[in-house]
């Protein structure tokens, strides 16, 4: 047999063998058996060195495309044989249904205060208020004398406090932190805090002895009435995320002069008129007014260099009004029928 | 309080304007109007009409046949009213009319025709009288339409008290219509009042202010020959329509006077009462109010006397003993001025909260005394023409206010309101209120009227609110401020509370609560766990909720157990105060506290102890980049396990504690569930800084892992055998628990050790003599190869 015969033989037998593979390992026996080091087709190559040159050039060339041609087919064929398993193994795989039900449930919830200050403090926070915290235990200084109101005020009636055995209290509203902060930072001051406040009575679904609230200050040299309507207008938009006329009707107040009860077009009827606003369109939300002379004088701030503009917020009720709440009590429940309802809104 | 629009127009004519708008706009600038009622509104066609005859009803025991003259025309009427008399003039709805809402027809009533129908005072809604038909007195025309001569169609609104805490001078109708002609720009019109000039020579009264300190005026005058004993009609229907029932002339005249100037007044019988003490009784004793009631009266309470007898708490109520009756025909007429703490005290302390008072808490104007006394004998006068005055207007004033003078200057308003206003429109303002106003050299200078000085309007800030408040709000231009751009960062609290917040949310499944700041002692009980004796509550609802916590734990354990029905496995956590006794000053040690509790029936006591340690450990990697270490501590709270209590601290600092729960708490919470617990100072973490991230350039060079499997003697925890490996290598990359497991009282653990060098690639043999050396120092603590 010639070299030509034996290339040509060859040819043939591995098409005959290719032909009979079936999976990757057979193809790579294949390979082996003709590429391999001591395969067929590599040691007809190497047969080559001992031809002349004439011959060597002539099946050198044959079998190098003999070569090529095996390498082209195998190549070819572990393709399709790759094709063919990922074929199965798609035919075979289960399709999955993610319509099932998680076995870790994301379980985690806010409080829905926490829902309702945060989105606050990130308002205020974006007009350059610092937020500030403070304890719930104050001193009757704090909590009256430093806000303009004196003993037997009977605005310390109207709040019925809790008092402790060491002389403390609780502090019945945030404006108790207002001496305190003032102190700190002086003039000017933009600042918000936001803490629980605590009164004396008896809890039914709209009364709670231990409740939220959110106090604003700002205090510079030229802040006026006008102001505190700019931003009580411009903050509320905000929080009820859509436009709000404000009002102001006169409120007393000690710590403010003049004092204020502010009123927003109702967010559920617009202002014409529903069972929410008791047909009135607005909805007393909240007391504010320009600070009190005495106050900025208690809080070491000059009252006719500055002036400031304060205001407060019910935190619990901006949440009952938000989410619908009925009942101010499921709020301090607990109750994780109510509270795991309140995910990352 | 209600007021009547009718008596508003006695003193400033408001016709012609729209009576709710301007309602509205004092709501808007004044006080809160809550409702407005439209009395009278209904009554159409009722007329003035004589019974000319009175025949029984042949059909009915309790009806009447009337012939009634209604003056163009007679007419018969079926009425059932227990007071029909011929001659007597009634209130006739004609046919077509109508009363109380209903249209009154031809009616049939026991087979007779009804052209129309008498009424009561009820009926018509004038008193609450319903005993029989209005007899008329007053001489009017038959015929005549009764609305128009009497003031029986009116705007009633009440306003919000609370709204009028700070306007002593609003608790009258003369106030609210200053108020009213300042807002219309209407003229106010002076009160119209009798000259006790001519009286001046008569004998005083004998008044004597004890008690200086808490009676500040006292005004008296008598008078004697009070022949007429009742109201007139209108008079009877303003007091009606706000909110007083009609007595007789003398008491409704003082009632009436209170309504019209807020001065509360008393009449004393002067037969019974002629002089006057005011002064408090060394002894408690009892007195019997005009109520009728007997009311314990302690030294602290003010009394009005009279020869040293007790005849009228001091602005709250007079006595029974010296009341005016039906045929008192003098009297003895006090104005007087109380201190309002002192009223307002001896009110709570008897539980007698009056009209009287309720005005004199308010601090009322001390110039308005006498100024009662000149009105209240100008309407009795037109009443009843044959009074005479028998002494002279005594009055004793002890206590003054201070006149309050202010000034300020127009940049001082533009700074303190944004708004444009002239100068005149300041003193127009200022001057309709009552205010003196001037202007020079650009300074205004204000004296406030006796009204407003007593304790509303003190500062230049005041006048602020005067003025703005007759603009009107929504009259305001709106505007930003020009403040200066500052940077605002979060302070650590804040973001350290939104971190967790987030991290136990969204990483472990948690839900936050709210709970209370004191203990429930009552559910402690249930749960066995001791309420810590701490600060309390002097004025608890109850004494289970007067001791404040020192820990979250007892309420988050309570809440654990109100959820445990909730679901077989969920954790919980609030951010709140503990409090932790009293400083060396006596001031509470107020702590903000992270507590976490976990409750879990299908999870191990084991593995739920361990996710509140990882919990605690997320939260010290990601607020302050670097582990919390734990350490088994002995309990030291009545709800920690005794033997699975550890401290959690930083840097030495210790900053919280988690337990398993005690087997008695647990074992009440659920007796199938396991309950662990733990809590962290935020105060304490607060000082704590975040670690700056140490960046370790990754070697190019793989590693290699040994594993080494141990048996552990008890007592000896990994933090022991880690100072194996410390510094034991600079080879040592990391080392890693890859099992751990009890059995048979040998507890074994496998640390896989991973080698890594940054400058080659490591042989087996070098990495297991290493290796070795750490094994040999392991031994030493105790541990053994496996």
């Amino acid at each position: 047999m010639n070299i030509s015969e034996t290339i040509q033989e060859l040819r043939q037998r591995f098409e005959a063998e290719l032909a009979s593979v079936e999976n990757r390992d057979a193809v790579e026996k294949l390979r082996v058996a003709y590429l391999g080091k001591r395969g067929e087709v590599t040691q007809l190559l190497a047969g080559l060195k001992s031809l002349s040159g004439e011959e060597k050039k002539e099946f050198g060339q044959k079998i190098n495309l003999l070569k090529r041609d095996v390498e082209g087919r195998i190549a070819e064929h572990i393709e399709a044989v790759k094709k063919a398993e990922e074929e199965r193994l798609i035919l075979g795989a289960e399709q999955y249904d993610v319509t099932l039900p998680s076995l870790h449930p994301h379980t985690g919830s806010y409080h829905p205060i926490t829902l309702v200050q945060r989105e606050l403090e990130e308002i205020f926070s974006s007009m350059g208020f610092t937020v500030e915290d403070f304890k719930e235990i104050v001193t009757d200084y704090e909590c009256f004398e430093a806000l303009n109101i004196p003993k037997h005020h009977p605005a310390r009636d109207m709040q019925d406090t809790y008092y402790l055995d060491n002389g403390q209290l609780l502090k019945t509203h945030t404006s108790a932190a207002q001496n305190s902060i003032m102190r700190k930072y002086g003039a000017p001051l933009r600042a918000i805090f936001p803490g629980r406040c605590f009164r004396n009575e008896s809890t039914d679904a709209s009364h709670e002895n231990t409740f939220f609230q959110m106090e604003g200050i700002m205090i510079d040299t030229d802040i006026s009435i006008s102001n505190l309507i700019y931003f009580m207008k411009t903050m509320l938009s905000k929080v009820f995320r859509q436009d709000v006329e404000v009002r102001l009707r006169p409120g007393f107040f000690p710590f403010v002069e003049p004092g204020f009860e502010l009123d927003i077009s109702c967010h559920i009827c617009g202002g014409k008129g529903c069972s929410t606003c008791h047909g009135s369109g607005w909805i007393e939300l909240c007391p504010c007014g320009m600070i009190h002379p005495s106050v900025l004088r208690a809080g070491g701030i000059d009252p006719e260099k500055y002036t400031g503009f304060a205001f407060g917020l019910g935190l619990t009720r901006l949440a009952m009004m938000r989410y619908g709440i009925k009942d101010i009590r499921d709020l301090n429940s607990g109750d994780l029928r109510v509270l795991s309802q309140f995910t990352h809104e | 309080m209600l007021i009547s629009m009718n008596w508003i127009n006695d003193f400033v004519d408001l016709s012609g304007l729209d009576v709710e708008k301007i309602i509205h706009q004092f709501t808007l600038s004044t006080a809160e109007v809550e409702d407005v009622y439209f009395m009278g509104r209904d009554i159409e066609n009722v007329v003035a009409a004589k019974i000319v005859s009175v025949e029984k009803h042949p059909n009915s025991k309790k009806l009447h046949l009337l012939k009634v003259d209604a003056g163009s025309e007679t007419v018969d009427v079926v009425c059932g009213a227990p007071n029909v008399r011929e001659g007597m003039t009634v209130a006739l709805v004609k046919e077509g009319g109508s009363v109380a809402g209903m249209k009154i027809g031809v009616a049939t009533l026991a087979g007779y025709e009804s052209h129309g129908m008498c009424c009561s005072e009820k009926e018509l809604g004038i008193s609450a009288d319903h005993s029989g038909l209005w007899e008329i007195e007053d001489d009017i025309p038959l015929g005549t339409q009764l609305t128009d001569v009497y003031g029986i169609r009116d705007v009633v609104f009440e306003v919000d008290n609370k709204s009028l805490t700070n306007r002593p001078d609003l608790w009258g109708h003369y106030g609210i219509a200053r108020e009213f002609a300042a807002l219309t720009g209407r003229p106010l019109k002076p009160i119209e009042k009798a000259d006790l000039a001519p009286f001046a020579n008569l004998a005083p009264i004998d008044i004597q202010i004890e008690d200086t300190e808490h009676c500040y005026r006292y005004t008296g005058l008598k008078v004697r020959n009070i022949t007429r004993k009742k109201s007139p009609v209108d008079m009877r229907i303003r007091l009606f329509y706000c909110g007083m029932r009609a007595i007789n002339l003398l008491a409704d005249l003082t009632n009436y006077l209170m309504l019209e100037m807020g001065q509360p007044m008393h009449a004393f019988d002067c037969a019974k009462v002629d002089c006057i003490e005011v002064k408090r009784f060394p002894e408690t004793f009892t007195f019997q109010t005009l109520d009728g009631a007997e009311r314990k009266i302690d030294p602290d309470t003010l009394m009005i006397c009279s020869k040293g007898e007790p005849v009228a708490v001091a602005g709250i109520m007079g006595g029974l003993a010296s009341e005016i009756e039906d045929d008192t025909d003098s009297l003895l007429l006090e104005s007087a001025n109380f201190d309002a703490v002192s009223v307002r005290k001896s009110s709570t302390r008897l539980g007698l909260r009056t009209d009287a008072s309720m005005r004199y808490e308010k601090t009322l104007d001390p110039e308005m005394t006498t100024t009662a006394i000149e009105r209240f004998l100008y309407l009795l006068q037109s009443l009843d023409g044959g009074v005479q005055v028998i002494s002279s207007m005594t009055d004793v004033y002890v206590k003054h206010y201070d006149k309050i003078t202010l000034s300020f200057d127009k940049p001082y308003v533009d700074r303190y309101t944004g708004i444009e206003i002239s100068d005149e429109q300041i003193l127009k303002t200022l001057r309709s209120l009552g205010f003196g106003a001037a202007l020079e050299n650009g300074v205004f200078t204000v004296e406030v009227p006796s009204w407003r000085a007593t304790k509303d309007v003190t500062i230049k800030a005041d006048i602020i609110e005067e003025i703005t408040r007759i603009y009107g709000y929504d009259n305001f231009k709106i505007t930003t401020t020009m403040s200066a751009l500052q940077p605002v960062l979060r302070s650590r609290n804040n973001t350290d509370d939104r971190f967790i917040k987030d991290i136990l949310v969204e990483r472990f499944g948690l839900s936050e609560i709210h709970s209370y700041i004191w203990s429930d002692a009552k559910k402690c009980k249930e749960l066995h766990i001791e309420v810590e004796p701490n600060i309390r509550v002097i004025n608890a609802m109850t004494p289970d909720t007067e001791v404040l916590r020192r820990c979250m734990a007892p309420t988050l354990l309570g809440s654990v157990f109100d959820n445990r029905a909730y679901s077989p496995d969920f954790g919980i956590f609030e951010i709140g105060r503990v409090i932790e006794g009293a400083d060396e000053v006596g001031l509470a040690k107020e702590r903000r506290h992270l507590g976490v509790a976990l409750f879990s029936r299908v999870k191990s006591e084991k593995e739920l102890y361990f996710e509140l340690r990882d919990v605690f450990a997320a939260l010290g990697t990601a607020l302050r980049h670097r582990p919390f270490e734990f350490a088994v501590c002995e309990s030291a709270h009545s709800w920690e396990h005794p033997r699975n209590t550890a401290q959690i601290s930083m840097d030495g600092a210790v900053l919280g504690r988690m337990a398993v729960a005690h087997p008695a708490v647990q074992q009440a919470i659920d007796r199938k569930a396991a309950v662990v617990v733990g809590e962290l100072d935020l105060d304490a973490l607060k000082a704590l800084e975040p670690a700056v991230i140490h960046y370790d350039e990754p070697s190019r060079f793989p590693g290699i892992d040994v594993d080494l499997s141990l048996a552990v003697p008890q007592g000896v925890t990994f933090r022991d055998l880690s100072a194996a490996w410390q510094e034991a290598s600079p080879l040592l990359k990391g080392v890693s628990l890859v099992d751990e497991y009890t059995a048979l009282d040998i507890h074994g653990i496998t640390l896989r050790l991973t080698f890594v060098s940054p400058e080659k690639t490591l042989e087996r043999q070098e990495v297991l003599s290493e290796a070795e050396a750490i094994v040999a120092k392991l031994e030493k603590i105790g541990a053994s190869r496996r």
